[in-house]
């Protein structure tokens, strides 16, 4: 999916976990995430902090998103 | 002469442990212990082979704790000394394929025992690991454990014994750039003949030189203003409103949805959660939120950071799904998004 919203010319980020599935599938800015069945949280965590982590994350994206790349690239 | 001996390696799944409830399953050993699809790879070693041990790994703690893991299951396979190592198979479940390929090649590289693996051709380990271990190509489920085990034990047991390996097309295994020369039965314009009469009749027919696949996109320009950007969410983790109701699939998704999100500053228990079956639900279900950040983007919105966030939401189940259906789904969506003037994409995985 990452690949086919590139190919219409939209720039994307991936957010995900288990980044060397999004290198092998071939996402162009990718952002590492917390767990699997949590990407952008941690249950452990309380709301406030939960919270801010996800900022956090999406901030991440966000710099992605603005930074050019020109191969692929993981935003650590 | 004794037998050969084998380490297999399973996730929870296969070993009847438990569901995605129990994927954080951290590595256990079981010695002298034949698990789950062990005993269908025990019938096909025809008294060659026994498993001497089983070692059985949760699919999300193999891939979120990846160093640990690795470094924990080959001191196991270390210990046991086996004379082949055996993983999965693995079928089309992506974090179980990536775990099998990641410690087959370990166990190959690290300790020099021969190992082998099979999961289905679309597995993200697929394309990872086919170079660096032997991998039987499989069906996409289960379903195909007979034939997926008729082709690994046979397999197993010449690396074992240091035989020669055949050609790809012969064992059984995914191409992995080793080129082996053998004789065919026919010689090459029969076969040439053979497929080109298959073709023009719309029989099935099977190149024997397949063109590389370099699906690459090159990545667009950065966004420039933030501020005034329209921004979309999309995910393969399945968040839709709770009730699901466009009955988007568990697993093996047939289409997408596309929801609206004005006024919505947060995801809660209350209106969404998750339609995936291939991880715990647990966690998306209780806020949506930990799969697409919604909260989070409105507040940023609200900041002035970023123009506004698109009030449509495209969403499926990125388990066990064709690499076609998600590529089709995706493809319409996109047309949408760029109609709408989105400026840029977040994608999130779970």
């Amino acid at each position: 999916m990452v690949k086919e919203v590139e190919r219409a010319g939209i720039p994307v980020v991936h957010i995900c976990t288990v980044t060397p599935i999004s290198m092998t599938v071939g996402a162009n800015r990718i952002v590492p995430a917390i767990a699997i069945p949590h990407p952008l949280g941690n249950p452990a965590l309380d709301k406030e902090e939960e919270k801010a982590l996800r900022r956090k994350i999406v901030e991440k994206a966000l710099n992605a998103l603005t930074t050019e790349v020109d191969g692929q690239t993981i935003f650590e | 002469m004794a037998k050969i001996k084998v380490v297999h390696y399973i996730n929870q799944f296969f070993a009847q442990i438990g569901g995605e409830e129990k994927a954080d399953y951290p590595a256990e050993l079981r010695v002298g212990e034949v698990v789950g699809p062990g005993v269908a790879l025990t019938q096909n070693f025809n008294d060659e082979a026994e498993i001497i041990a089983t070692i059985i790994c949760g699919d999300s703690y193999f891939n979120e704790n990846l160093e640990k893991a690795k470094a924990d299951i080959l001191a196991m396979v270390k210990e046991q000394n086996p004379d082949v190592f055996i993983a999965g198979p693995a079928f089309n479940a992506g974090r179980y394929g990536v775990a099998c390929g990641t410690i087959a090649a370990a166990v190959q590289e690290e300790l020099g025992i021969p190992a082998v693996t099979g999961m289905y051709v679309e597995n993200p380990g697929a394309d990872m690991f086919k170079n660096q271990v032997y991998m039987i190509s499989t069906k996409n489920s289960a379903a195909g454990m007979r034939d997926a085990v008729k082709k690994l034990a046979p397999l197993a047991l010449k690396l074992a014994k240091g035989e020669k390996i055949g050609a790809s097309a012969e064992e059984g295994y995914m191409p992995n750039g080793v080129r082996v020369n053998f004789f065919e039965k026919e010689r090459g314009s029969k076969r040439a003949v053979k497929m080109l009469l298959n073709k023009l009749n719309d029989k099935p027919f099977t190149t024997e030189y397949p063109m590389p696949d370099f699906d690459r996109v090159d990545p667009n320009p950065a966004v420039k203003d933030l501020a005034h950007a329209k921004i979309a969410l999309v995910t393969s983790g399945g968040i839709v409103p709770k009730g699901n109701p466009d009955h988007i699939e568990s697993s093996s998704a047939s289409h997408y949805g596309e929801y609206d999100i004005t006024g919505v500053m947060d995801l809660t228990e209350e209106t969404y959660e998750t339609a995936h079956g291939g991880y715990d639900p647990v966690y998306a279900n209780e806020d949506s939120d930990r799969v697409l950040p919604v909260d989070v983007l409105r507040d940023m919105e609200k900041e002035g950071v970023i123009g506004e966030l698109h009030h449509l939401f495209y969403t499926t189940v990125g388990n066990g799904t064709a690499v076609a259906s998600a590529k089709a789904f995706a493809a319409e969506f996109s047309q949408k998004l760029k109609a709408d003037g989105v400026d840029a994409v977040i994608l999130t995985s779970t």
